[in-house]
């Protein structure tokens, strides 16, 4: 290893002490209240009592796993047309993009909710148009429709990224040895801009399976997810023992399917999240 | 050379952004024919080549393969494939499966994919390769593999853009005499575009030299060099003394302040015309036997030959000899007829040929430049 200098060391102690202080010990403190009892002392019990969140946990990933999808069949061929766009139609649907994330997360799904609840705007526009009463709050579909227009940004950038990092050259080389438009698609696009769709899968994925707002506003209350699970754990003093081992488990199973995922990309760039 | 024509361009004009890269260009290319285009960067040769390759479609004029016209053929239905300027080997993909991927899109059998891939790496002295990937090869094995990725579709014809100039100076003359040998074995058309005119000399059945979007000459490497049609391919070619002269009659020239015995005619009398005579072919002799009479104003040593330049009555001829001459010496020099060769005057006259602002160095930075501009 390079000694580092003075300046190197200086210039990176602040994060040092951010993430001792923020990352590091709050983790700790995850892992130490999962393994004990209410008097401090070892236990199992947390992680074995989990057995009877088996459900929660099994919807929470479905539905991530829905929306993640959903995401990528969205965000693959619009980080590709906006890779090919002209600078200017570039420009504009970039701004579309990036427009709701410069409104708060509350605020948009708030805005989703006024939209679809019961008497919102979309079913008293289809009441009017003639359709039977549609109710929208309340079903899976919101949920994951909530996390799908939250998330999918997320999705698009790092994907976008790599797309334009793809040499055209390659393409034509493809196209040179015989491939039409979708087998060039899937020889040559897809395996170059892995990278870019292991970050958007990851992006999505991770804060879909740990949201609490976004079931709880749109699923009125009838899915209750990992997050709203934990939250509601965390908020009575005397369970904050299974809170946190629902926390670490959850957080076990993002970092295996970061650990498969890195592996599917089977690039040298490792992805970082 | 009056075998089947395999490629024929038809008039072809091409405009970037209004500005024209190609002027109604014609070309026919025979078959098993090694073709290179020429020319400086920015005269069109790998738009042309584009073009035959289907990258780029002419705004005007007609691409005819073996009779058809193809204007409108997708590269990937073309019998045609490419060598491209760096490569552009797959970095997903290991040696074995590059050279693999236009046998695979053609979903051949894997038995024969695996022998063709081996029977190429052969040929281009890469056995053992086929797990490496392309991304720890050297510049010159890449190019190998770059090379072996098109031959094994057996195109008809092999395109190749500058394959060779990023490779060093010893690397690039073994890979021409590998080309060459390739090209005799497997009987493929080749079409080259390179700057470089020692390469297309070296290489090639027929040089197209291009300037300006437009072709100045079609002829086998010893026609181009021998008998220019003008000034700028005279120039390109090797070095020249370009020098205005006065056909007094057929066979008679005047320059320099001098007549001179020549093999051309077929002139108007008293036409004004550029004489070009090689360095090479000037030999120099003592002030008394000389035709004409200079002073040494430059010496440098070449290895095979010292490259003199000499102050004739203000224009400075470059001469090339192998006996020592001294700066400052004034020296006799000798052209036989044949050394001299007339070519007609043309819009290039008067740009080339006299070297009073020569010098090796500048010479390098302009190459440096244009290669630049190139990217």
């Amino acid at each position: 290893m390079k000694k580092q200098s003075v300046f190197e060391r200086l210039a990176n102690a602040p994060h040092l002490v951010w993430s001792a202080l923020f990352i590091i010990a709050p983790l700790l403190f995850v892992v130490y209240f999962a393994f004990t009892d209410r008097d401090g002392g070892f236990t199992l019990e947390n992680i074995l009592s989990l057995s009877s969140y088996s459900g929660t946990f099994v919807m929470s990933l479905g539905f991530s796993l829905i929306a993640t999808t959903v995401c990528f069949l969205i965000g693959y061929p619009l980080a590709y047309c906006m890779s090919r766009a002209s600078e200017k139609s570039r420009t504009i649907l970039m701004v579309l993009l990036m427009l709701p994330m410069w409104i708060s997360l509350l605020i948009r799904t708030y805005s989703l909710m006024a939209l679809l609840d019961n008497g919102g705007l979309v079913s008293t526009f289809l009441t009017r148009l003639g359709f039977q009463k549609l109710t929208f709050i309340g079903t899976e579909g919101a949920v994951i429709l909530g996390m799908i227009y939250d998330f999918l940004p997320y999705m698009v950038l790092p994907i976008y990224t790599s797309m334009t990092k793809l040499d055209k050259r390659y393409l034509e080389a493809a196209n040179d040895l015989g491939c039409n438009g979708w087998q060039t698609l899937f020889k040559v696009i897809l395996p170059l801009t892995t990278p870019g769709i292991v970050s958007g899968v990851t992006m999505v994925f991770v804060p879909s399976i740990s949201t609490f707002y976004i079931s709880q506003k749109l699923g009125g209350g009838s899915f209750d997810l990992l997050g709203d699970t934990i939250e509601r754990q965390f908020q009575n003093a005397v369970t904050y023992h299974t809170g946190a081992a629902i926390s670490l488990v959850m957080m076990i199973l993002i970092l295996i399917s970061l650990a498969v995922m890195n592996k599917f990309s089977d690039s040298e760039e490792d992805i970082i999240v | 050379m009056n075998k089947d024509i395999l490629i024929r361009l038809n008039g072809i004009s091409k405009a970037f952004d209004g500005e024209t890269v190609l002027d109604s260009i014609s070309l026919e290319i025979h078959d098993k024919e090694f073709i290179t285009l020429l020319g400086p960067s920015g005269c069109g040769k790998t738009t042309t080549l584009r073009i035959i390759g289907g990258f780029e479609t002419p705004d005007e004029g007609d691409v005819f393969f073996d009779g058809k016209r193809i204007n409108d053929v997708p590269p990937y239905q073309r019998q045609v494939n490419t060598v491209f300027q760096r490569y552009a080997l797959f970095p997903h993909l290991n040696v074995f499966d590059n050279i693999a991927f236009g046998l695979r899109i053609q979903k051949r059998p894997d038995a024969e994919i695996r022998q063709k891939v081996k029977d190429m790496l052969a040929m281009v002295n890469l056995k053992g390769f086929e797990r490496r990937k392309v991304s720890t090869l050297s510049g010159g094995q890449q190019q190998r593999v770059a090379i072996a990725r098109a031959l094994v579709n057996q195109p008809k014809v092999l395109l190749l853009d500058e394959p060779l100039a990023a490779l060093d100076l010893k690397l690039r003359k073994d890979m021409q005499n590998e080309l060459k040998n390739i090209q005799h074995q497997t009987g493929i058309t080749f079409i080259y575009v390179t700057h470089d005119q020692e390469e297309a000399l070296s290489m090639s059945d027929t040089v197209v030299v291009m300037a300006h979007g437009q072709i100045q000459q079609i002829g086998s490497p010893t026609d181009i060099y021998n008998e220019p049609v003008n000034a700028f391919v005279a120039d390109f070619i090797g070095e020249s003394n370009i020098v205005d002269g006065i056909m007094l009659a057929d066979r008679s020239v005047r320059f320099a302040g001098h007549t001179f015995v020549c093999v051309d005619g077929g002139f108007a009398k008293n036409e004004q015309v550029d004489v070009v005579v090689r360095p090479e072919d000037v030999d120099v002799v003592p002030v008394e036997k000389g035709m004409l009479k200079g002073l040494v104003t430059g010496v440098t040593f070449k290895g095979v030959h010292y490259e003199i330049i000499v102050d004739v009555d203000g224009f400075k001829w470059m001469i090339q000899t192998t006996d020592f001459v001294a700066e400052g010496e004034t020296i006799g020099l000798y052209i036989e007829p044949d050394a001299i060769h007339i070519m007609k005057k043309s819009e290039f006259s008067g740009m080339f040929g006299d070297y009073s602002s020569f010098s090796d160095e500048l010479d390098k930075l302009s190459v440096i430049t244009e290669d630049e501009e190139e990217e």
